[in-house]
């Protein structure tokens, strides 16, 4: 039994954090976020000569081929700095789906640009009927003669109006909800029949509902079994969001524990009063539930990622749970502080939020959970 | 012992929900929700004002409705099911039942008529960067200068100090003694020299919050409501009244309803999320304590017609009926999963796919506030604790 990070691991944790430091300050962060594109191609670029965005893929790919652990260490420092750019949109989503669904033709077209911070990509799946039935699936493929083109609409596509391309989930045959008859497909986003709808998120992220309309599509991996990757990618990527939200609570945490010691009401410093140690004690005992869980999720996963599936829907619901915990005993303890858009505590908190409803809300992870675990 | 409806009671309601619906047109609900905020509110209360239905709490030779206790129930909860906002706060349920407590009959013959016909906007100078809930450690002071005092200080979180006529402010007019006891209460003109309003952008990326800064502003002496230096009696029994109307059991019974709705339609599956049984249990646990507490709101209500002013016991509403507030807000969100984060935008809710999200967000978001605003949640568990517990 091993829980330490390696020291390549380490490494790679203390570049982000450095980056953080050194060029990513609140600030910065809050006029990346306002700018017109919403996000820092210099940002990326740098991520791209620091190695960031080759690391889960492959080294005969160009990759770094880390493991699910060094995503997470990632991930979790994008959380601390609350980063905005679309590492988990890109290379997370879109460079795993087509590393996992891609030919050795396409993988090589695709993934450089991807590593090299050329291109930016998403995973375009909901629906605005789909709730977070990824089968739930209306938007359709056509083969003409091995050229496929998709029409239908996908819906809140993290980072819809900066990618360049777009794996999107489309059925080739079957009904809506069927398993079987769903394929995947690169879609350039800047092609013929796509058009983009694009909207801000609370917590900095650019959103776009996609419409297809007979747009030129090429098909990765095999017609009609797309599911077996996507459950892959999305149980890697839940992971991964899992681990940005542990970042998050861990830095709400500390952040409301400094304010309590220098913040002082009736003549005393507010970290004085039980009532409000007792609370702190409450949070930092749900980062540190979180972070075991997450570690659970990892180790399962290093053995044989499916293995993982009962623990990460177990991850999802404590997240849920323990994130709200830390995020509103963050703001309240900021008092009216905590309340204003100029303090860091609520961006915090809206990111949290949306990593609770994105791969399925607590509701739906414990629904899972149970009926896989429980029977009379 | 019962709550039967007497059929001067079912009258009553007809009467309510006929004049909501004549008045309260989809068209002023419209510009509510858009921009004009300030203008559409004061010609609803003003409508209110004609009816004569605009100060139920207040006694009725103030001004008041005289109405039992049922009745303001009926009439609260009419009024959510209509989806009425609630009128403005700082005059109505703050300032005014203070003016009438502790000012004098040229305050009251002032004032009253002006805050019941919505020609003034209030709002309220307490809080300090200082002075959050240790709201006696406040600094601004005000120093007689003949028959006027000069105001040097600021004041924060002042919700709609942008739009305001008057400021009813606490401020220190003397060091010695306790800290309680150097607080006077003053009502000050906003268009007075050395008034600065600064806006706060709040979490919900709206502006109603702000900074208001005096420099050596002046405020005649016969402002003073209550005693020199006894302004800290009135601020509590202001605190007390606010508290009463924070805890708004009608508006959490109508999130709880516009859920149901929306968790309806929603569809995991092939299955309605209100039909998951996992949703179905979160939904009752919030739905039952609700119950209870809109009970806990009518023994209130019961107590304040027989005894007059809200005691204590006001804080026990403002405790659970903000923490229900808060919990029916975030199960909003979850109803509109991804489109819970979704900030204003062009796109119409057509394009966007969704209806409620950006309002779900909205609320969610400024209803963080309401365990911290008017004496936050843990300064009014310490009020119960002392003076109705006991415990010192």
């Amino acid at each position: 039994m091993n829980f330490d990070f390696t020291e390549e691991q380490q490494m790679i944790r203390d570049s982000i954090a450095r980056f953080v430091q050194d060029d990513y300050d609140w600030d910065t962060r809050k006029a990346i976020v306002e700018s017109d594109k919403g996000m820092s191609d210099a940002a990326w670029q740098q991520f791209a000569e620091l190695g960031w965005l080759s690391i889960p893929f492959a080294e005969e790919d160009g990759g770094f081929g880390g493991s699910i652990v060094d995503t997470s260490v990632i991930m979790e420092e994008i959380g601390k700095g609350l980063i905005v750019e679309p590492y988990l949109a890109t290379v997370v989503l879109y460079g795993n789906l087509i590393a996992k669904a891609g030919n050795e033709a396409q993988r090589a077209a695709l993934l450089p640009e991807v590593i090299d911070g050329s291109a930016l990509g998403t995973f375009a799946y909901v629906e605005r009927q789909s709730r977070f039935e990824i089968t739930d699936c209306k938007t359709t493929a056509q083969n003409n003669g091995g050229a496929y083109t998709l029409s239908g609409e996908k819906v809140v596509v993290s980072n819809g109006t900066n990618a360049d391309k777009a794996v999107v989930l489309a059925r080739t045959s079957g009904e809506q909800f069927d398993r079987d008859g769903l394929s995947l497909f690169v879609v350039d986003l800047n092609g013929a029949g796509v058009e983009r709808f694009g909207y801000p998120m609370m917590d900095g992220q650019r959103c776009a509902n996609l419409t297809f309309n007979n747009a030129p599509a090429e098909l990765i991996g095999e017609e009609g079994s797309a599911m077996g990757v996507v459950e892959a990618v999305v149980r890697e990527a839940t992971i991964a969001v899992a681990a940005e939200a542990v970042g998050c609570m861990g830095t709400l945490n500390a952040k409301t524990l400094e304010y309590t010691k220098q913040r002082e009401q009736f003549g005393v410093r507010i970290s004085t009063f039980q009532a409000l140690k007792h609370r702190m004690v409450d949070t930092m005992m749900a980062f540190e539930q979180a972070k075991s869980l997450l570690f659970k999720a990892m180790c399962e996963f290093n053995e044989a990622p499916e293995k993982a599936d009962l623990t990460i829907h177990a991850l999802k619901v404590l997240i849920d749970r323990n994130a709200k915990l830390v995020y509103g005993e963050a703001i309240q303890l900021h008092g009216g502080m905590g309340i204003t858009d100029e303090l860091d505590i609520g961006h915090y908190a809206k990111r949290l939020m949306m990593i609770n409803s994105t791969f399925g809300d607590a509701t739906y992870h414990r629904n899972h959970y149970a009926s896989k675990t429980y029977s009379a | 012992m019962d709550i039967a409806f007497s059929a001067e009671d079912l009258a009553f309601r007809e009467e309510v929900r006929s004049f909501f619906a004549e008045h309260f047109t989809p068209e002023l609900q419209g510009r509510l929700r858009s921009n004009g905020f300030k203008n559409t509110i004061v010609e609803w209360q003003k409508k209110l004002h004609e009816k004569g239905w605009i100060a139920p709490n207040w006694p009725v030779e103030f001004g008041g409705t005289g109405w039992t206790p049922t009745q303001k129930y009926i009439y609260e909860t009419e009024r959510s099911e209509a989806g009425i906002p609630g009128t403005v706060p700082f005059g109505l349920s703050m300032v005014g039942p203070v003016i009438y407590q502790f000012g004098n009959q040229e305050q009251k013959d002032y004032f009253l008529p002006r805050i019941l016909s919505s020609d003034d906007w209030w709002c309220q100078g307490y809080s300090e960067p200082g002075a959050g809930s240790d709201l006696a450690a406040l600094k601004t002071k005000a120093e007689l200068d003949g028959d006027d005092y000069i105001i040097n200080g600021a004041k924060i979180w002042t919700t709609y100090a942008q739009y305001a006529d008057w400021i009813f402010v606490l401020v220190r007019t003397s060091n010695e003694g306790k800290k309680q006891e150097g607080i006077t209460f003053l009502l000050c003109d906003m268009k007075s020299e050395g008034i600065k309003v600064n806006p706060i952008i709040s979490i919900d990326n709206e502006h109603s919050l702000n900074e208001v800064e005096f420099n050596n502003v002046r405020v005649p002496a016969k402002n003073v409501v209550g005693e020199v230096n006894g302004g800290w009696t009135v601020a509590k029994a202001l605190l007390a009244h606010e508290r009463t109307s924070i805890a708004d059991v009608a508006q959490s019974k109508r999130t709880i309803r516009q859920i149901k709705d929306a968790a309806a339609k929603e569809i995991n599956g092939g299955k309605a999320l209100l039909d998951d049984p996992g949703f179905q249990g979160r939904l009752a646990d919030i739905e039952i304590e609700l119950m209870a507490l809109e009970f806990t709101e009518l023994r209130t209500l019961a107590a304040m017609a027989a005894g007059g002013f809200p005691g204590p016991e006001s804080s026990l509403l403002k405790i659970k009926g903000t923490e229900l507030q808060q919990a029916t807000q975030e199960l909003r969100m979850e109803v509109a999963a991804h489109y819970q984060g979704v900030l204003p935008t062009d796109l119409d809710s057509e394009q966007l796919g969704h209806d409620f999200g950006s309002e779900a967000r909205r609320n969610f978001m400024y209803g963080r506030a309401s365990t911290i605003y008017g004496g936050s949640n843990e300064v009014q568990k310490n009020i119960i604790a002392k003076f109705v517990l006991g415990l010192e």
